[in-house]
């Protein structure tokens, strides 16, 4: 029991590590913003959503101690980093950041064109 | 007012307000036997009314809030004072505090501090004065 036990604890909180690492990589190797925010906000979120996990387990089981303040923070930050990761892309999209060279498709512009179109239209 | 079309803000705010609301209170409730207390709930509760300030803009907080922030300030000032002035009454020095269990209709035993009422005044002008300053820098008319 304490060894699969320690062997969860262990797991959830090197994956966790892991998934940092994963996203810190990303942010250095991706071309441009949308690509890095995809890679932050995704990889760090389940990261440290799965560090803190370990963490409540490592309490619950071997201290005895139930903190819901790590439940409240594991289903917070499972909220609030997408969200983020949202308004970060979007605020770059309308400052004008330029997407990477690669890109083949921007639904958001031809969208954004019509929409004009149709507003002076009227 | 601009329209910016932020639902996604918007509609996590609505869920996410009640959680930093509620885990403000927890941390001013457990200051005495945990880490916490009324400045750091102070803080957080004036954070959440700052996410809602992010999310609408001043007038419409103004509208679901109506707190007059510098009443709210001289409020938290007025329990501090009075809670520390209370125990010249009972002739004691300055700022000494009681604490008793008492014995209440449906909470039932509860050890009751008047720190606590301290600390509530310290909630109050931490909440107050960041309010103020926010506001003061935000709004442009």
């Amino acid at each position: 029991m304490s060894e699969i036990i320690n062997i969860l604890i262990g797991f959830f909180i090197l994956a966790g590590a892991v998934l940092c690492l994963i996203a810190t990589f990303g942010v250095i190797r991706l071309p441009d913003v949308y690509t890095r925010n995809h890679a932050a906000s995704k990889a760090a979120t389940l990261g440290v959503m799965s560090i803190l996990l370990g963490t409540f387990i490592y309490f619950y089981a071997l201290e005895g101690h139930f903190n819901s303040r790590l439940i409240l923070g594991i289903v917070f930050l499972f909220m609030t980093s997408p969200v983020s990761g949202h308004l970060i892309n979007r605020a770059a999209y309308y400052s004008g950041v330029k997407l990477w060279d690669k890109t083949v498709r921007d639904d958001l512009k031809e969208y954004n064109k019509k929409m004009m179109g149709k507003s002076s239209a009227n | 007012m601009r329209k910016t079309n932020n639902i996604i803000l918007e509609t996590a705010i609505k869920v996410l307000l009640f959680m930093i609301v509620l885990y403000s209170v927890y941390i001013f409730t457990a200051g005495h036997y945990y880490p916490g207390g009324g400045f750091i709930g102070g803080l957080m509760t004036a954070g959440a009314i700052v996410l809602l300030l992010i999310a609408y803009d001043i007038k419409t907080v103004a509208k679901i809030l109506p707190i007059n922030y510098r009443i709210l300030t001289s409020i938290g000032l007025l329990f501090a004072i009075g809670t520390s002035a209370g125990a010249i009454v009972f002739n004691v020095p300055f700022l000494t505090h009681a604490f008793g269990d008492i014995q209440l209709p449906i909470l039932g035993e509860l050890s009751l501090h008047t720190a606590t009422l301290f600390d509530l005044g310290v909630y109050f002008v931490v909440v107050g004065v960041t309010m103020t300053i926010i506001q003061t820098i935000g709004e442009d008319e």
